[in-house]
């Protein structure tokens, strides 16, 4: 089973500054070239806006893995729904009608029908039937060491396995009064100290360090 | 089977995995596919699968869950990438799949020829029978400025050079395609952007053409747009009918839900665009190195009517058996 985690606005709308400061270099130079020089060099600086304007975003999302540079700093992609990479004519759908999602401004209507779909597809998305979602979202493998164990005294569900495993992982992203307070919610006939003992010693059974 | 057995188990294949989708996402698309250690990664893939299957039936941690998805996220997107379109499509696309599809759509590019048309028609007469009218849609000086351009002694239609004809192809390329994809995307808000660019650049070109003839300026008017006025005006309503088509798909869906008939039909309408946009750069072509080119009337019009009856010709019998 694929999971595929659509993105929220704030990190597509940071991407969407990253293009943009990318591009903006580029249209300065086209329209100073514009302004100053009307020779043949003025035609291909228009020609230049109009394929900055339309299809950087194609280019980059067909031949770089659903991902202009921006969207590649925040490590997020273009797909299809089913996960396959865009083809050429879903990016273009979505391309195109950006126009549309960016109605009356601001990228607005695009907005609204984010937040009325669960895979936060905007109008071009929902024609091209693609939508961003995160990818290499690569975090280091977690070590566990080794250390004394104790046996659930109940019959630990799934549910149960996976809070202790979790809170086991994170312990030092935690702090000591945090770690307490939460294996306090388990063994609350134990003083912190000892609940937290205990939720770590289950953990490391169920998670096989024994 | 505990987690840390699991993953003492396995963890040395992830890795191999890993190190092997990094490369293999550093290379371009047609590489990766002669790649050979391509060749190998369908076997370690489904077993991938079959891991993270199992860590999540067993209710492994979510940390090693989560880095189990994104392995195979990585890999599905390796393995399954779309071919692109290269040359032996276009030439396809070119002669049978571009015509078929503006017909496929039929109704929709008729209605919005049909608006375009009506629009031109209705505002030609109205400023033809009342000239003042024409100020009711550009100001006066707008108005100067096109009885300018279309003067016939005028100095700049002869002085017109090469570089300026560059210029102007940059212009008719951003200007006009940037219209099309517009009209086409305004279509999705049930037709009306669609509509709309129709009927407004309809009754500009009508009121425009009937208030150049008001000042006898007809000849060089329509000397200069006849011929590129084919491509032009045809993409241009074309772009309209697509939008319209897709406006239509959530008014109407049919026998489908709104969102799958919108994206049946935006997958439908981009052969119709990838060809309007084939249309303006002719277009623009034309309109920047024949259109000012200062010939024989006569020359002109039979250019500019063969062109239309070519494209026409295209559209409606090309890719037929």
């Amino acid at each position: 089973m694929l999971s595929l985690v659509p993105v929220g606005i704030l990190p597509r709308a940071a991407a969407f500054f990253i293009d943009l400061l990318i591009r903006t270099p580029f249209y300065l130079g086209a329209w100073f070239v514009v302004l100053t020089k009307a020779g043949a060099g003025a035609g291909l600086m228009l020609i230049l806006v109009f394929l900055l304007e339309w299809f950087y975003p194609v280019l980059f999302e067909v031949l770089r893995h659903g991902q202009t540079p921006g969207k590649r700093a925040l490590a997020i992609a273009v797909t299809h729904t089913d996960g396959t990479p865009v083809t050429l004519n879903g990016s273009l759908i979505r391309n195109l009608i950006r126009q549309a999602d960016f109605f009356p401004m601001l990228y607005l209507t695009g907005f609204i029908t984010m937040l009325s779909n669960q895979r936060f597809q905007r109008l071009g998305d929902l024609a091209g039937n693609t939508m961003v979602v995160y990818v290499n979202s690569e975090r280091p493998a977690i070590q566990v060491i080794s250390d004394s164990s104790t046996a659930p005294d109940w019959p630990a569900t799934l549910d149960d396995q996976q809070t202790l495993l979790a809170l086991l992982e994170r312990k030092d992203t935690l702090s000591a009064a945090r770690r307490q307070e939460l294996s306090a919610f388990a063994w609350p006939e134990l003083n912190g100290a000892e609940s937290e003992q205990r939720a770590m010693n289950v953990a490391r059974y169920l998670r096989g360090h024994s | 089977m505990k987690q840390a057995q699991f993953e003492r188990q396995f963890s040395a294949d992830w890795q191999w995995l890993e190190q092997q989708f990094a490369v293999l996402e550093k290379l371009r698309p047609g590489e990766a596919a002669q790649d050979p250690r391509l060749a190998r990664l369908p076997a370690s893939y489904r077993r991938l699968c079959h891991h993270q299957a199992l860590a999540r039936e067993r209710g492994y941690s979510i940390s090693l869950i989560q880095r189990l998805d994104n392995l195979v996220l990585r890999g599905y997107r390796l393995l399954y990438r779309p071919r692109l379109p290269v040359a032996a499509p276009l030439k396809r696309f070119l002669l049978a799949d571009f015509p078929r599809a503006v017909r496929a759509q039929w109704p929709w590019q008729l209605a919005s020829a049909v608006v375009f048309c009506l629009s031109m028609l209705l505002l030609w007469a109205l400023v033809r029978q009342q000239p003042e009218m024409i100020y009711a849609l550009v100001d006066a000086d707008t108005a100067q400025q096109l009885e300018d351009m279309y003067h016939p002694e005028a100095n700049h239609r002869s002085e017109r050079d090469s570089n300026d004809d560059i210029v102007m192809f940059g212009y008719y390329i951003y200007n006009n395609i940037s219209i099309a994809f517009r009209t086409f995307a305004g279509g999705i808000f049930l037709g009306v952007g669609a509509l709309f660019v129709m009927l407004f650049n309809g009754s500009f070109f009508g009121a425009i053409a009937a208030h150049l003839s008001n000042n006898g300026m007809h000849e060089p008017f329509f000397t200069f747009v006849i011929a590129h006025g084919a491509p032009e005006l045809t993409a241009i309503v074309l772009a309209g009918g697509a939008g319209l088509r897709l406006g239509w798909a959530l008014l109407a869906p049919g026998p489908w839900t709104r969102l799958d008939a919108l994206r049946k039909s935006a997958g439908e309408a981009m052969p119709v665009m990838y060809g309007a946009f084939a249309l303006l750069l002719l277009a623009a072509f034309i309109e920047a190195f024949w259109s000012p080119r200062l010939f024989e009337p006569w020359i002109k019009y039979s250019v500019g009517s063969a062109l239309w009856i070519l494209l026409f010709g295209y559209l409606f019998a090309g890719g037929r058996r």
